[in-house]
């Protein structure tokens, strides 16, 4: 983005970007936003029954190297026995 | 002689298939090798009149499919290139009256006698998508830089890996230059990033494309419209050479004076 850009806002061609970087996860993967929320309860579900874990804090997410497409979880686990120090 | 088979296609209709398959073969056979065109859309022909060969026929795809004719009897010779020679497809038939079999075995007698072979797919990916990419050794995909466009042809591209095609190459066509440097146009890096597939052509938006569709004359086959070098250079490509792309985004001093003030 050159510096006009940055004082009048977006462009269209940076939303038709993003959308397009969305659009394509879910054709290629056949992963819709509701499917992935869904694979997402699931993962909790399961990792808490051997762990303890703050669902809040799960982020998921399908990364892309050229047109391999990864999904990555990152499940931070809680700290358990004492309380946390914030 | 080996014949290459290039298949041209496009998922969504409306991108330039033709036109690119109609300059780059111009350009092929300007270079003095024997080019044969296939149109690959049955029942909705276009290539013979983006070519300026419609009043030429005789027979078409099908009547060599269903041996009507031989094969050298339907191929038309274009005049202003003798090496030059289109395989027309039938307009009154639909598409189911050749299969990918016969499109293997017409382009296998082909490439004994010519250096290549170009297919202008049709839109989609139902029939006449698979008749046209089964013999392909090397698949072109056109796009523009626009939302269904891109969409499509990344969808055509998953449809070529699910077959274990070799990768596609791309053509960006349509390019709005000014478009582009106002931020309202994606970009080649932007359409790149997203598809992730070996670009080997751009190619800018052109008047003279639409001039050259009405007098039958592509625009490769006479000098000067900046769309008609973006053809020639893919066809340079397509023969092994390195031929760097044309500038077309950032033309103005100006211009690259603020994107480097922008850049992170």
């Amino acid at each position: 983005m050159n510096f006009f850009e940055r004082l009048t806002g977006k462009k269209s061609a940076r939303s038709a970007k993003e959308r397009l970087q969305l659009v394509l996860i879910h054709d290629r993967t056949d992963l819709t936003p509701a499917a992935l929320d869904a694979l997402k309860d699931d993962l909790i579900a399961a990792i808490s029954r051997h762990v303890e874990i703050d669902p809040a804090t799960v982020q998921i997410e399908i990364a892309h190297e050229g047109r391999q497409q990864r999904l990555i979880a990152d499940i931070p686990l809680r700290i358990t026995g004492r309380r946390r120090v914030n | 002689m080996t014949g290459t088979v290039i298949t041209v296609t496009s998922g969504k209709g409306g991108v330039g298939k033709t036109t690119a398959v109609a300059n780059i073969a111009v350009a092929l056979a300007s270079d003095g090798k024997k080019v044969v065109c296939i149109d690959g859309d049955i029942g909705l022909r276009n290539l013979d009149v983006i070519m300026g060969l419609e009043n030429r026929i005789v027979y078409d795809i099908v009547d060599i499919v269903e041996g009507r004719c031989r094969t050298r009897q339907a191929m038309i010779r274009d005049k202003r290139l003798p090496e030059l020679f289109l395989i027309p497809a039938a307009q009154t038939r639909d598409k189911n009256a050749v299969s990918p079999s016969d499109m293997v075995r017409l382009c296998d007698e082909l490439r004994a006698e010519v250096d290549w072979i170009l297919i202008d797919s049709p839109a989609g990916i139902e029939r006449g998508f698979r008749n046209s990419v089964a013999p392909a050794d090397k698949v072109l995909i056109v796009t523009n830089p626009e939302m269904s466009a891109v969409r499509d042809a990344d969808r055509v591209i998953g449809l070529l890996e699910a077959e274990e095609k070799p990768a596609p190459s791309l053509i960006i066509n349509r390019l709005n230059p000014n478009m582009v440097r106002r931020g309202d146009m994606l970009s080649v890096d932007d359409v790149y990033d997203l598809l992730r597939i070996d670009v080997i052509g751009i190619v800018p938006e052109d008047e003279n494309v639409i001039v050259a569709s009405n007098r039958g004359t592509p625009l490769a086959m006479d000098g000067k419209s900046k769309a008609g070098q973006a053809f020639r250079n893919i066809a340079r490509r397509l023969n092994g050479e390195q031929v760097p792309f044309i500038d077309l985004e950032s033309s103005s001093l100006w211009d690259r004076l603020t994107k480097l003030a922008g850049r992170k």
